[in-house]
């Protein structure tokens, strides 16, 4: 029963350190249609400013994260402007072409200018340690992790369905020639969400740096999984992205708890049947 | 007439060449990707070395030519090989930082005549491969074995073995074994878990259960290694007093600025450490942290490097220069020296480097940084993996 509840609290712990990183792609490629393979870049970005800022200028964690947010978005607002906005529409091969590029590229500055070595971010004493839950102690930083992960789950969800920008980007994606004629500005809306997706996969970044750490090839290394997280659960579905996370975390944990030696086979099996079931993801809308 | 001077010239350029060489060495490692860190040392170490001793020997001039191989990718390293061999007239082989890449070279040095010198790949089999064959590093059963006595004689008789899922995991795994039983001990579970492992939670818990009084692990140097090393003070096992040892792949210097506090105090055993305290070796540190630009990124390829590179100086001494490669290989079998990381010799029979393997300790520094301090010294160790695969 011990071992259940154990397992239990990683794989719930894990699946939403997943959601809070993955989210921002689910926005990309669900709402905006834009299979944004530089997703993990822009969580990388977030990563480097908020070890830059906690270490270098000795900022205090909270600071550090919202440079972190902030920074990237703003780092993104040309990248946007100059190279996104051309593919929005694109065939899927164009834009995979054009952010796996773009990915590259930003592999290539982050080694460059902060080089090859792993960097991390301080935490700030409160979430340092762990908590003891009875049976079992857990980092605290994993139930921070959990907060903040319902936390962005519940402002996605009220965001897209209940606010009138919710209901104007849900228009702009539906069919984006009659949206503008209907006097919604599209650009302006594809710009926020974007800097929104940014900003998640941001904060994902610093969030998450602690299971995976920062360094140039952060952006490759995790695509995979992202993706995963995106197909499974539906693009562009909050509820969707959330199922699969846990769902994902929970057998990703077990399988590597009973039987490490198997490796990733249950998860890949779990996401092939998933998807069988599932083509369009756990909770994904027809076209 | 014009002819006739142009064979003059021709005679007199070809004539000059026969006293004074430029002998080509080509080294391949990954420069670029993923594992640049470790193609940076291994330059480190090349440049250090030449800086140190000159880049002439005799008349010949030694030149390295550098060719990049990212990953693991062994038909990729032996058409590089082969290029270097035919086209770029390379008279040695050297660098190679994983098994497989090696592996795929040996193949062809007898009919070039080449040497190969490993400057890192760490499985065993390497030099039973081609006679051709000097290893100037290290092997993973070398590293793993002295630890096993290390967690004996710290009173622990129970161990649990997590090492990643590849080959050398496998092979630290099956060195830790070997030697903790040989030592007395047991060890009560043997886990192997994928490459690309990042939640290792579970498996901490897994090491709890298992009852185990310490954990010997083994993975990939690199974000997996912060996150194993995090994962086990957080998961409260450093509190409940289980004892960690590994090979010192994973407190290699340029990872201790990220690892901090987190891995005070683990014991690991490996050839060299940074920190080693010698003239040797402070001499060594001075040249390939100019080499290397940032010394925070020095660690253990640049002094395979560098040691291989004292290999190749002493063959082309041996050989004048001339192309022989069994030669070149018979003058370093034996040789001994004083290496940054201590006194080695290369094993005439097996061509790997014997040397002192060092139990090191992670450990503040004054000024707030981390090195590997090396606190007992198991002498002239040879390789116990090579007795294991025959």
């Amino acid at each position: 029963m011990q071992t259940v509840f154990s397992i239990a609290i990683d794989a719930f712990a894990y699946g939403m350190v997943l959601f809070v990183i993955s989210i921002g792609l689910s926005v990309t490629m669900g709402l905006m249609r834009v299979v944004n393979l530089a997703h993990g870049a822009f969580a990388m970005i977030g990563g480097y400013i908020a070890s830059y800022a906690a270490q270098d200028l000795g900022l205090g964690y909270a600071a550090a994260v919202l440079l972190a947010v902030f920074g990237t978005v703003i780092i993104s607002i040309p990248i946007e402007r100059l190279l996104y906005r051309r593919i929005y529409g694109a065939p899927e091969l164009t834009q995979v072409l054009m952010t796996i590029g773009i990915t590259f590229c930003i592999i290539g500055i982050a080694n460059y200018v902060f080089g090859p070595t792993l960097k991390t971010i301080p935490l700030p004493p409160i979430l340092q340690g762990s908590a003891d839950l009875g049976f079992r102690s857990i980092a605290v930083h994993r139930l921070f992790a959990i907060v903040c992960g319902l936390a962005v789950a519940g402002g996605l969800w009220y965001a897209i369905e209940k606010t009138a920008f919710g209901v104007k980007l849900r228009a702009s994606v539906d069919n984006a020639s009659m949206a503008a004629a209907l006097g919604v500005r599209t650009e302006i809306i594809y710009a926020v969400s974007f800097a929104v997706a940014v900003g998640l996969a941001a904060f994902g970044g610093v969030l998450g740096a602690e299971l995976l750490p920062v360094e140039p090839y952060y952006a490759l290394r995790y695509m995979v999984t992202f993706l995963v997280v995106v197909s499974v659960g539906g693009a562009g579905s909050i509820p969707g992205a959330l199922i699969a996370c846990l769902v994902l975390g929970g057998i990703d944990t077990t399988g590597r708890y009973l039987m490490p030696e198997f490796g990733e086979f249950f998860f890949y099996l779990a996401v092939i049947a998933i998807i069988c079931v599932f083509p369009r993801g756990l909770a994904g809308r027809a076209r | 007439m014009k002819r006739a001077i142009i064979a003059a010239f021709a005679a007199i350029i070809m004539g000059s060449g026969a006293y004074a060489d430029t002998i080509k060495i080509g080294v391949v490692g990954p420069f670029s990707g993923p594992f640049a860190l470790q193609g940076k040392n291994f330059k480190a170490g090349i440049d250090a070395y030449m800086a140190m001793h000159g880049t002439t020997i005799g008349d010949d001039t030694v030149e390295i030519i550098y060719r990049d191989l990212p990953a693991a990718d062994p038909a990729q390293s032996k058409a590089l090989a082969q290029e270097l061999v035919v086209k770029e007239k390379a008279q040695y082989l050297a660098g190679f930082y994983f098994t497989p890449d090696a592996m795929a070279v040996t193949p062809i040095l007898k009919q070039a005549n080449v040497p190969l010198i490993v400057m890192n790949a760490a499985t065993s089999a390497i030099v039973t491969k081609s006679p051709l064959v000097v290893r100037t590093s290290f092997t993973t059963w070398q590293t793993s074995t002295p630890i096993a006595k290390v967690a004996h004689d710290a009173g622990v008789a129970k161990v649990i073995s997590i090492v990643s899922d590849y080959g050398p995991g496998i092979d630290a795994e099956n060195a830790f074994k070997a030697g903790f039983e040989k030592e007395g001990g047991a060890v009560v579970e043997a886990i192997r878990m994928p490459l690309s492992t990042n939640d290792f939670s579970p498996i901490m818990q897994r090491i709890k259960d298992s009852g185990a009084q310490g954990v010997f692990a083994f993975l990939p140097s690199g974000p997996t290694t912060l996150g194993f090393v995090k994962a086990y003070n957080e998961n409260g096992l450093k509190a409940a007093g289980i004892k960690f040892f590994a090979p010192g792949d994973l407190t290699q210097e340029s990872d201790l600025p990220a690892l901090g506090d987190a891995a005070l105090g683990i014991q690991t055993t490996f050839h060299y450490a940074v920190s080693h305290d010698s003239p040797e070796n402070k001499a060594f540190v001075e040249a390939a942290s100019k080499a290397i630009g940032n010394p925070a990124e020095l660690s253990f390829p640049s002094v395979g490097a560098f040691d291989g590179m004292n290999v190749i100086y002493k063959m082309i001494e041996a050989t004048g220069g001339e192309q022989d490669a069994q030669k070149a290989v018979d003058a370093v079998k034996g040789l001994s020296w004083i290496s940054p990381r201590g006194p080695v010799s290369i094993d005439p029979e097996s061509r790997h480097i014997t040397q002192n393997i060092y139990l090191r300790e992670v450990t503040k520094a004054d000024d707030g940084s981390y090195y590997n301090k090396e606190i007992q010294t198991f002498e002239k160790q040879g390789d116990p993996g090579l007795a294991a695969i025959k």
